[in-house]
């Protein structure tokens, strides 16, 4: 019940803050972009792609996809230290874990709004066009599930950064170059001339670019969605700690 | 209901409080006084399970604020310095979110928020923004957050900082009025508040705890180190020879003020009050007098007085 009070007040947090609509109209036009480039792209001549795997698979989709996440989790926790917040919050019977919990949960809430919008998207192609737009259900659950998947692992590590920092801007940035780093591991083997095969697996196991690329084509594998669950776990548990922390690095 | 032994709390090489102990009774209205920095917040704070301490022990209503530190915050209502609030949210709304998280839920919810802002003359402002807030409202939404769910013990940090008089007025009130149903520890830096509020006063000074006394006892040792000042027309080394020789006058100093008259300062023994000779005199030598009274003793004079006698 705590959790659901916690939850209830992060959700509004966000959309009682201009923030949030700012957020979601420029995500909204930048996906909007996106999808009309995919469907023009398209448009040109026959092509091995479906729209659902264009729009998941472009440059556009993946810078604001990386830039989304400090937007999003840069206030949890470094407002609420920042604004003296964290005295009433933390002197109230409530635990720390509930805390951490409904405050990625709350992100998470957000950053599923945020992608609510690129549904419609879809049907709306294939309303007007009468075509499927990803071929089979498949790649169209695939590819959102995936969406979830790296948006939990993403949103655990800016929870991370808020909850070392009181300045907002610190946490982004400290959010932003880890996920950036995480997202483009898997294209180190661009980099490396002389890639040995084992490490060129290893990164492969990182690379949210390979892994958007298979759901989106409708593969399942099962090895991304145990890597990204425990990862963001695993995260969220060093969250936990960072948080309880305050009181002896006060 | 509180029971501190031995508590310390050192930051980063300071140490903010040094090995203090005192206990409260229930039903008491203690008053935490000491200047600034010297240590009453950072003992509230441990208290309200905001902050560990580094040794020592200190309990609430016979739970550990360390290892028990939920049943402490339950039964505790603790209203921070700065009372921090979320600017986007509205009053009501914000008192129904905290008594939620507080465990009230359902139709005891509505009726706790109601009577606390009852309590807090909050009604006009339910439906106002917090952000909106003056500062004196503010104080009073933490303030009507720390009564929500009917604690056991209410901590109160410096509750009328930032208020103007008239709300300071009220304040006083309300604390005294709940100070019939809930034990209560407040800290201020203002002497006359705790006169009025507390029934008991401890005083804390660079972290350890100088005194422990009810109001008037500390009220008397207060006067002890204040004096007299007068204001009466006369020659200036008259009159300062006159109030020398008066019985129980160690010292006196005349002044003369730019429209002739004299501004005059005694220093006096405790058990001495020349007011009722100063007077005498003045009638006496036919001086014009226009101002006679006790001198408004400052707080840092209080402090050096009770730490210097401790230290003795």
């Amino acid at each position: 019940m705590t959790f659901l009070t916690l939850l209830n007040r992060e959700i509004r947090a966000y959309f009682l803050s201009p923030v949030a609509w700012i957020v979601l109209f420029f995500f909204l036009l930048l996906t909007g972009f996106n999808f009309y480039a995919g469907v023009a792209a398209l448009n040109r001549g026959p092509s091995e792609v479906t729209v659902v795997e264009a729009f998941f698979n472009t440059i556009f989709f993946w810078f604001g996809f990386v830039l989304v996440f400090p937007i999003i989790t840069m206030r949890l926790f470094s407002e609420e230290y920042k604004m003296g917040t964290i005295e009433p919050l933390m002197t109230a019977p409530v635990r720390d874990s509930q805390v951490v919990l409904a405050k990625f949960c709350g992100a998470l809430v957000f950053y599923i709004v945020l992608w609510l919008p690129s549904l419609l998207y879809f049907l709306v192609f294939t309303w007007v066009t009468r075509l499927q737009a990803a071929g089979a259900a498949g790649p169209f659950i695939g590819a959102y599930a995936m969406l979830l998947l790296i948006g939990m692992f993403y949103l655990s590590v800016g929870c991370l950064a808020s909850a070392l920092t009181r300045n907002q801007i610190v946490a982004a940035v400290m959010s932003f170059s880890a996920i950036t780093l995480l997202f483009f591991m898997g294209l180190l083997t661009f980099f490396i001339l002389n890639i040995t095969p084992g490490l060129r697996e290893m990164t492969g196991y990182f690379s949210a670019l390979e892994h958007m690329a298979e759901a989106s084509r409708g593969f399942f594998d099962t090895r991304p969605v145990v890597f990204y669950l425990s990862l963001t776990v695993f995260v969220l548990f060093l969250t936990f700690h960072v948080f309880q922390s305050r009181r002896w690095r006060s | 209901m509180i029971k501190v032994e031995g508590l310390t709390k050192k930051y980063a090489g300071i140490t903010a409080i040094d090995a203090i102990s005192f206990s409260v009774e229930k039903g008491e209205i203690v008053g935490f006084l000491g200047p600034n920095g010297a240590g009453k917040s950072t003992t509230m704070r441990i208290l309200s399970c905001f902050l560990p301490a580094t040794s020592g022990k200190a309990s609430v209503a016979g739970f550990d604020v360390a290892t028990q530190s939920r049943e402490v915050r339950s039964r505790v209502g603790y209203m921070p310095e700065n009372v921090a609030l979320y600017p986007e949210m509205r009053v009501q709304e914000y008192l129904e979110y905290r008594a939620a998280l507080k465990g009230i839920r359902g139709r005891t919810n509505r009726q706790r928020v109601n009577a606390v802002k009852e309590l807090c003359s909050l009604r006009d402002v339910e439906s106002k923004l917090i952000g909106a807030l003056s500062k004196g409202y503010r104080q009073r939404v933490g303030l009507a957050d720390a009564l929500l769910h009917d604690p056991d013990l209410l901590i109160l940090d410096e509750p009328t900082i930032g208020l103007d008089p008239n709300q300071i007025r009220q304040v006083r009130q309300l604390i005294k009025d709940l100070g019939k149903r809930h034990t209560i520890l407040l800290s201020t830096h203002i002497l006359p508040e705790v006169e009025m509020t507390c029934s008991r006063v401890l005083i804390i000074d660079r972290g350890r705890i100088a005194a422990s006394d009810t109001p008037e006892a500390l009220a008397g040792r207060v006067r002890t180190a204040g004096g007299v000042r007068a204001e009466i027309r006369a020659d200036s080394s008259a009159l300062d020879k006159e109030l020398s020789s008066l019985a129980g006058v160690r010292k006196s100093e005349v002044q003369t003020l730019e429209d002739g008259w004299c501004a005059c300062t005694l220093r006096t023994d405790a058990e001495h009050d020349p007011r009722e000779a100063v007077a005498k005199l003045a009638a006496e030598r036919k001086w014009p007098l226009r101002e006679l009274g006790r001198e408004q003793v400052s707080l840092e004079r209080v402090f050096a007085e009770i730490t210097q006698s401790g230290e003795r």
